[in-house]
């Protein structure tokens, strides 16, 4: 897709996104709104396993350390202040992305992939099994953060169409600022560390403190998707930060196709998107689902955003090579 | 703790450490020699224990069960590598993990229509349905000594045959150099297949053992398929005898974190795991 396709095709995905709550249908926005949740996860876990060739197997980790920060940190029977909660639960998971990054950094390879599952199931049973966060039962968020500063209020969370409208501009947000991001110096130096690591180092770049950055942002932009979580849905278990969450957002990014920040959106979308047809469809869904999945490898490596290049391709013949 | 609850947890500490071993070594010989990531190896182990209770119930013994679920396990090993595993030895390791991922939810959705979602359980075979007395009040049973007594039977016939035997020679040789090997003649394509199904009837075999002990449940290969990849990175990848070590450690820590820090039990595994890989970032036992 050329530059300038490619940015009408966001500009119209975009507004296609903006019109849905004038649908009035309080099902596909709340549907929608857990896409764009998934989207941001995704993203966030796109910066590592695309652009800096880190494969993370315990991403949800952050997303659910997160989600439990805005459950626990607000006050029980009242609404929280959301420009303090926000900021201290993406806090929480950036801190705890970087202290575990210090450790799981130091493996490679395969070895990554394991031992950041390591830790992030650590992390599971520190909320499954002790009393923390109310134990394998979880905990709930009573009543959704409000965004008043002073006796001023721009929004409403209560209201299902201003939360879309507040988590669809965090997805434009952390878009952005992840594009920004890959765009700068830091950026290049994590997608250089994707390509060959010790080139980079041989040139006098300090890689590890580069993954660790890099580390460290993704979880805390994963933190931003697990807090809207227990916005929208307003009750958190310890389920969020299971190895299965870590695998279905790993499953989005590679779905979409890597190291594309669109891709990992549309990879959101369509896993959620998927899930909602096949389970209206079947109690059995997931059997469509896997066989969906194991389809798209076998027959379509290099996920669906390929699919634009390989139907040019396809239509233009063999002429293109 | 006394010294004859020191011995009933040793016994089932050795138990469940060689249980695991059977699982995680069909998958570090499948990881190690064709570089497959295969999540759904966890699914082997259930699908042993669904044929176990399956087969009991068709003809009353779990021993005649099991005689007949090798073959099909192994036949259906076969297949599969046949029909999906074989067109991913030259793909992505995350394209690896997103089929076998499929795979799990195609063979767990199977299992809720083939047998539903029910609880089982799964009778000892009745020579087999003693308890030995330790003291006045404790008692072990002669199932669980007769299952670790079944893997270490196995354990040694595996490195017997792989250390000893002319597949083994090349199983070995597969895992050191796949190029060199189709050079000198050898048929890589039937070895894979044969490591494959081996590593399926293998984790089936720990299920349909297991069967008895855990009951047969859902999702039942999910919890193993996590403990027997922390084995199998602790124990080094591709050495089965790294797994034999790992899985002994895995069992120790286990019940005895269950039994003197049960608040915590839940993540020894991961913290042995993590401390393990940070001080030998490639496992306990990987090969030069």
């Amino acid at each position: 897709m050329n530059a300038q396709a490619s940015l009408i095709f966001k500009l119209v995905a975009l507004a296609v996104l903006a019109c849905v709550p004038l649908s009035g249908e309080s099902f596909y926005v709340e549907l929608i709104s857990k896409m764009l949740v998934m989207a941001i996860f995704a993203m966030s876990l796109d910066l590592l396993v695309g652009f800096t060739g880190l494969v993370s197997f315990g991403h949800a980790a952050y997303f659910g350390i997160a989600a439990y920060a805005a459950a626990l940190l607000s006050p029980k029977y009242d609404a929280g202040n959301l420009w303090l909660l926000l900021p201290g639960a993406v806090g929480l998971s950036a801190l705890a992305a970087f202290v575990i990054g210090l450790f799981v950094l130091r493996t490679k390879g395969i070895y990554f992939i394991m031992v950041t599952l390591a830790f992030a199931q650590m992390a599971y049973f520190v909320f499954h099994d002790t009393p923390v966060g109310g134990g394998s039962d979880g905990i709930y968020l009573n009543v959704k953060p409000s965004a008043a500063i002073g006796g001023w209020e721009p929004f409403d969370l209560g209201n299902g169409t201003h939360q879309y409208y507040f988590i669809l501009a965090l997805m434009v947000l952390v878009y952005l600022l992840l594009r920004r991001v890959l765009q700068s110096p830091f950026g290049r130096v994590l997608v250089g560390i994707k390509s060959n690591e010790h080139r980079m180092q041989s040139m006098g770049y300090l890689t590890y403190r580069y993954k660790l950055g890099a580390f460290t942002l993704a979880g805390a932009l994963g933190g931003v998707a697990g807090f809207l979580y227990a916005v929208l849905f307003g009750f958190v278990t310890p389920e969020l930060l299971s190895w299965h969450e870590s695998g279905n957002v790993l499953l989005m990014v590679i779905l979409g196709g890597m190291g594309n920040l669109v891709g990992a959106v549309v990879g959101a979308f369509a896993f959620e998107g998927m899930r909602g047809v096949f389970e209206s469809w079947t109690e059995h869904w997931q059997l469509l689902m896997g066989g969906v999945i194991v389809a798209l490898v076998l027959f379509l490596p290099g996920g669906l955003s390929s699919l634009p290049g390989r139907i040019r391709r396809a239509l233009q013949g063999g002429e293109a090579k | 703790m006394d010294f004859a609850t020191f011995l009933i947890q040793t016994l089932n500490a050795l138990q469940y450490g060689l249980l695991l071993f059977l699982v995680a070594s069909g998958l570090t010989l499948v990881f190690g020699i064709m570089g497959i990531i295969n999540l759904a190896h966890g699914s082997f182990y259930m699908i042993g224990a669904y044929l176990a209770f399956v087969l009991t119930s068709a003809t009353g013994s779990l021993v005649l069960a099991i005689v007949l679920g090798i073959p099909l396990a192994l036949l259906f090993g076969a297949f599969l590598e046949w029909l999906l595993f074989s067109h991913l030895y030259k793909r992505d390791h995350l394209e690896q993990v997103l089929l076998t991922y499929g795979l799990i939810l195609v063979f767990e959705e199977l299992r809720s229509l083939l047998v539903g979602n029910d609880v089982h359980g799964v009778n000892i075979p009745a020579f087999l349905d003693a308890s030995i007395r330790l003291t006045e009040v404790m008692t072990y049973p002669v199932y669980r000594l007769a299952v670790s007594a079944v893997c270490v039977v196995l354990a040694v016939a595996l490195y017997f045959v792989i250390q000893r035997t002319r597949l083994g020679m090349m199983i070995r040789a597969g895992n050191d150099d796949r190029t060199m090997v189709e050079a000198l003649g050898i048929n890589i394509n039937m070895i894979y297949r044969v490591v494959f199904a081996l590593g399926v009837a293998l984790a089936a075999l720990a299920g349909m053992l297991a069967a008895p002990m855990s009951s047969v449940f859902p999702n039942m290969g999910s919890q193993v398929l996590i403990i027997s990849f922390v084995i199998v990175v602790i124990g080094g990848i591709g050495s089965v005898w790294g797994a034999l070590v790992a899985a002994l450690i895995v069992g120790f820590a286990d019940t005895f974190g269950k039994v003197l820090l049960p608040e915590i039990s839940g993540m020894i595994v991961y913290l042995v795991m993590a401390v393990v890989l940070l001080w030998r970032p490639e496992g306990i036992l990987k090969k030069g």
